[in-house]
């Protein structure tokens, strides 16, 4: 037997030299196991992947997702510089409203995607993934350079706690402490402003008198809500919110985070997307507003096209058991004859499901929905449908 | 359940339990929670001749594949049907329910006590 990698036990990481989460303390006392995550120690998991899984889907889940990084732009010309240095129309989006985009390198490749919030109308945060923080953060500086902004790494400075699944918004709106931020600030506005909330928009609040952002985003295909705030509040918020919700709230670590973007078609920085990838090839072509004004860094090549026989992402869906994971193998037959037309990017047992699902870089030519295609699991070839994601679509 | 301080071990957080010539074999409580949740098992029919130190199966969870060696040479008497079609019995009840294989054997390597192997999970 080889245990996994990367997961140690609270005992064998408390001598590695990693950054914290403002919630460790809180994790540990919970007994969680951590994984090193782009130089954080973060939770894995606290007891069981696919409970927490479940929990998700079911009832709700509590995420730490503190070591993401938050990238804040203040200034005149804040929506002039996002434009140019992503490639979405940022401008365009109203104060309170969130966008998905991406930061293109020269070549088109993706050097990160984002959540960018307008927060105000001269204000705006981009939160960026652990893994890129510091580069996301260089180049937003470098790329606003003649812009009339202020572009500050707020990272150190915002936990990140995120709330998902079905009973996310009961237990939201009972927990006791929060509210909007402004005049008035009882209960009753922030229970009105949370029903008038939309899926990718945020508004400020308070929790027991303190800024917290609150968002309606998530990562796990199921409703749900991001809050951000400073890290010294964190443990309390992340503790009130266990309290209300009781065995309504579960705390879930990144390993069940994991599945449930799979799940729901969601993809993941380092597996779908890479400097190596220009977003058409992972389906997000919508993402790139070639049709905004100006000139935004990757635009050239983007407008310059690709090679028609470059890979393309499609979601696999299999039966049995036996899932195929990243990095394996994709073929067109299951004799050794038959041509390799791709890779796995990320694949598991779908919890939910019950059967394996992946996402993979396949060629063009076998890549419509349907087509019958052959996993390498280790010496043995599983019969895949191509589909078109998510996996999981929960009920409306 | 079997009590772990009366079992053998190996470097690969494996357990053997000895009757006869018969070794029943699982994976540690420790292996169990490294891997997480068991989602699949795939083990050796009954009459697959084994050696010592290759993979004869596989213990996937929801995140990794865990790779099970034979601990012993000799021959497969029974696999466990229950873990094929309840894999979460490894992660539930390791050292009981959850066993993987029982192998004939006439000659059992030198394996680790349960103190030694205590000592290298660092418990």
């Amino acid at each position: 037997m080889t245990p996994e990698p990367g997961t140690t036990t609270p005992e064998a990481s408390a001598a590695a030299v990693e950054r914290l989460s403002p919630l460790d303390a809180v994790h540990r006392a919970a007994g969680a196991s951590f994984t090193d995550f782009a130089g954080w120690q973060m939770p894995v998991r606290y007891s069981s992947d696919l409970a927490e899984h479940h929990a998700v889907r079911t009832t709700s889940g509590l995420f730490d997702l503190s070591h993401m990084g938050e990238i804040v732009l203040i200034g005149p010309e804040a929506a002039a510089a996002l434009d140019y240095a992503l490639a979405g129309k940022l401008s365009a989006i109203e104060v309170g409203q969130a966008k998905y985009s991406l930061l293109l390198a020269e070549d088109g490749g993706i050097i990160d995607d984002l959540v960018v919030y307008r927060t105000g109308d001269d204000r705006y945060m981009v939160v960026a993934n652990a893994s890129n923080a510091g580069v996301v953060a260089d180049e937003l500086r470098s790329r606003a350079d003649g812009f009339d902004t202020i572009v500050s790494d707020e990272s150190d400075d915002v936990a990140l706690i995120a709330l998902q699944g079905p009973d996310a918004r009961a237990v939201l709106v009972e927990t006791p402490g929060f509210g909007v931020d402004g005049p008035g600030n009882d209960a009753d506005d922030f229970d009105a402003a949370i029903d008038a909330l939309k899926y990718y928009r945020a508004f400020p609040a308070t929790f027991e008198g303190e800024p917290v952002l609150v968002a309606r985003t998530g990562y796990t295909g199921e409703d749900g809500f991001e809050l951000y705030l400073a890290p010294h509040r964190a443990a309390r918020l992340w503790e009130a919110l266990r309290e209300t919700g009781g065995s309504r709230v579960v705390p879930c670590g990144l390993a069940s985070r994991d599945t449930l973007r799979l799940e729901a078609g969601m993809p993941l920085y380092g597996n779908e997307l890479s400097r190596d990838i220009r977003p058409a090839q992972a389906g997000l072509g919508r993402v790139v507003a070639l049709a905004k004004d100006g000139d935004f860094v990757g635009r050239a090549a983007i407008e310059a096209g690709q090679s028609a026989d470059a890979p393309v992402l499609v979601g696999l869906a299999a039966e049995g058991r036996r899932a195929a994971r990243a990095h394996y193998d994709v073929y067109d037959g299951d004799g050794a004859d038959a041509a390799k037309v791709g890779v796995i990017t990320s694949g598991a047992l779908s919890p939910t499901l019950g059967h394996p699902v992946a996402m993979a870089y396949v060629s063009p030519e076998v890549s419509e929905v349907g087509r019958e295609l052959f996993l390498d699991v280790r010496g043995t070839r599983i019969a895949a449908s191509v589909v078109k994601p998510p996996f999981y679509k929960r009920d409306a | 359940m079997t009590e772990p301080s009366e079992l053998q071990y190996t470097e690969e957080h494996e357990w053997v339990d000895v009757d006869g010539d018969v070794a029943t074999i699982g994976i540690t409580d420790y292996a169990a929670e490294k891997l997480g949740d068991v989602v699949y098992v795939d083990l050796p029919a009954a009459g697959t001749t084994v050696t010592e130190g290759t993979v004869v199966g596989e213990i996937e969870s929801t995140k990794s594949v865990g790779e099970l060696f034979a601990p012993v040479n000799g021959e497969v008497v029974e696999a466990n049907q229950s873990v094929v079609d309840s894999p979460e019995l490894v992660n539930s009840d390791p050292f009981g329910a959850g066993w993987l294989l029982k192998v004939r054997t006439s000659s059992l390597p030198k394996l680790l006590t349960h103190d030694e192997y205590r000592a290298l999970v660092g418990e």
